[in-house]
């Protein structure tokens, strides 16, 4: 790990002022996922500024029925918070399906949008890496793809988004808030990650010196019938190989409200709210109608050798998460 | 010889921080990039708590912060000041274990014991959280603590006979 100055930031003025004077600089929360990149000399800031005395640390009603979760709020906090699990079960969900009691209860909100993939040449600088080096190369393509990505993909990365907690929360439509030296923003969680194209150096919109503040969820949180379908490699503590995220309102059988959203399969959480518009609203929910909806939403997928049984594992997971939801209500 | 001391001695990146570890208060000047584990082992010669992989993956380096349980591998003790630690050697001495540490040897829940300190800080703050209803709970919120040996049947045993008890594993 390389030296750095470390600060702490008392407001979010202040903490906008110092990052506009340190272009290396990061702000950290939790650190589970930045102290072990910075360990591994792929993140080397700078200037750390710690944001744990602001107060962000509230999950609070909003006047619209949705929920506002403050970006310091940790992952345990969220999932078993009564508001999450009895309106957003979803989530809770999701964010008890990812990492460790002891990383949960490290890990920011904040943090959990912002961690980075955990593609093994990214991690590795002793190899290129277009998302560590831009320019360097993707060795990714060719090698160990096994967790890779099959949507979305540029011919510079195919790294996916790592996060169980963030497929949740496409799922359910959050809006992101966050604060810099040019004001405030509200960021839809489909525009928050983007994919890598030719700069996959770059996660998120989020500018440098701006601060995630909450993760507003809406109103409806798909409590009567949601579920998290998680596949990996050991029952408990690993990535996903493949995850989806679905919530439905149904009424009389028909689907009213739908969010469907896949993880492991993408640089972001893999959502298209029109295709549901177009194949699932107004349908009854049965099986036709999701096989219709995941080969709508999983058309251009392609593998690169290892990680070519994603190809088949997908489309039987979102059938399978759609079933759950529609049928066993909020049972994962 | 204290080398984080000796070493950290010229620079001007050291912050002040005030850390209670096992109910006793040091204050002292930390290069922002030691980890709280480092902190504990290599600065106040705590050296229960181990660095198995220092990378958040095997648990080994559990701890209680304000009586959370956290990996202290991926903790920057400058991020810690005001907090209250609690190490393994907090939790009971040889002539007078925690229940959860006694628990832990009537079951016979260790093999070569690398990862026991981890596991005994993680199972007492998994009883604290209160989540955990039942063996496949444990087995699951436990999961973050890697065992070499393969000692998980008595691990579990120990923390389901303790948890059953009702009591939390701390004196």
């Amino acid at each position: 790990m390389n030296n750095f100055e470390y600060v702490h930031a008392d407001g979010l003025e202040s903490a906008a002022t110092f990052m506009a004077g340190h272009a290396e600089a990061k702000f950290i929360g939790g650190g589970t996922n930045l102290v072990d990149l910075m360990k591994y000399n792929v993140e080397k800031p700078t200037a750390l500024v710690d944001l744990n005395r602001l107060s962000l640390r509230e999950v609070e009603e909003m006047p619209d029925g949705g929920v506002r979760i403050g970006a310091l709020v940790t992952n345990s906090d969220v999932a078993y918070h009564s508001l999450i699990s009895a309106r957003y079960p979803l989530l809770s969900r999701a964010i008890l399906a990812g990492a460790s009691a002891q990383l949960r209860n490290k890990a920011t909100t904040g943090g959990n949008l912002l961690q980075r993939t955990r593609c093994v040449y990214f991690y590795d600088t002793a190899v290129p890496c277009n998302k560590r080096e831009p320019g360097t190369g993707c060795p990714a393509k060719e090698g160990v793809n096994r967790s890779l990505a099959i949507l979305g993909t540029s011919v510079a990365c195919i790294a996916t988004h790592p996060s169980d907690m963030c497929v949740a929360l496409a799922a359910l439509g959050a809006t992101v808030q966050v604060t810099g030296s040019k004001g405030d923003r509200s960021i839809p969680f489909a525009e928050f990650h983007r994919l890598p194209g030719d700069q996959p150096e770059i996660d998120t919109t989020l500018q440098h010196g701006e601060v995630v503040t909450s993760v507003d969820l809406p109103a409806i949180g798909f409590a009567g019938h949601s579920a998290y379908v998680k596949v990996r490699d050991r029952q408990s503590y690993a990535f996903a190989l493949i995850s989806v995220a679905a919530g439905l309102e149904l009424t009389d059988g028909l689907i009213t409200q739908a969010g469907v959203a896949l993880g492991g399969v993408a640089h972001k959480p893999w959502r298209n709210a029109q295709l549901e518009q177009e194949l699932l609203i107004g349908k009854p929910a049965n099986r036709d109608t999701w096989h219709i909806f995941q080969q709508a939403l999983l058309a251009g997928a392609h593998g690169f050798g290892e990680n070519d049984f994603k190809l088949k594992l997908a489309p039987v997971t979102v059938v399978r998460a759609l079933e759950q939801a529609a049928h066993e209500g909020a049972q994962a | 010889m204290d080398l984080l001391t000796t070493t950290a001695q010229k620079s001007s990146f050291a912050v002040k921080t005030a850390i209670t570890v096992n109910g006793s208060l040091h204050e002292l000047e930390i290069e922002p990039w030691t980890s709280l584990l480092d902190l504990l082992r290599e600065r106040l010669q705590l050296t229960g708590s181990k660095k198995g992989c220092d990378h958040g993956q095997c648990g080994a380096c559990t701890v209680l912060v304000d009586g959370v349980r956290v990996n202290s591998c991926l903790c920057l003790a400058v991020m810690h000041d005001g907090a209250d630690v609690t190490t393994i050697e907090g939790l009971g001495s040889e002539t007078n274990l925690s229940p959860m540490q006694q628990s832990f040897v009537d079951h016979d829940a260790y093999q070569c014991g690398y990862c026991t300190p981890g596991q005994i800080c993680s199972a007492v703050g998994m009883l604290h959280e209160g989540h955990a209803k039942t063996e496949d709970d444990i087995r699951e919120q436990l999961s973050g603590n890697v065992c070499r040996c393969g000692a998980y049947p008595n691990i579990v045993a120990a923390v389901k006979h303790l948890m059953a008890s009702g009591q939390e594993g701390t004196r």
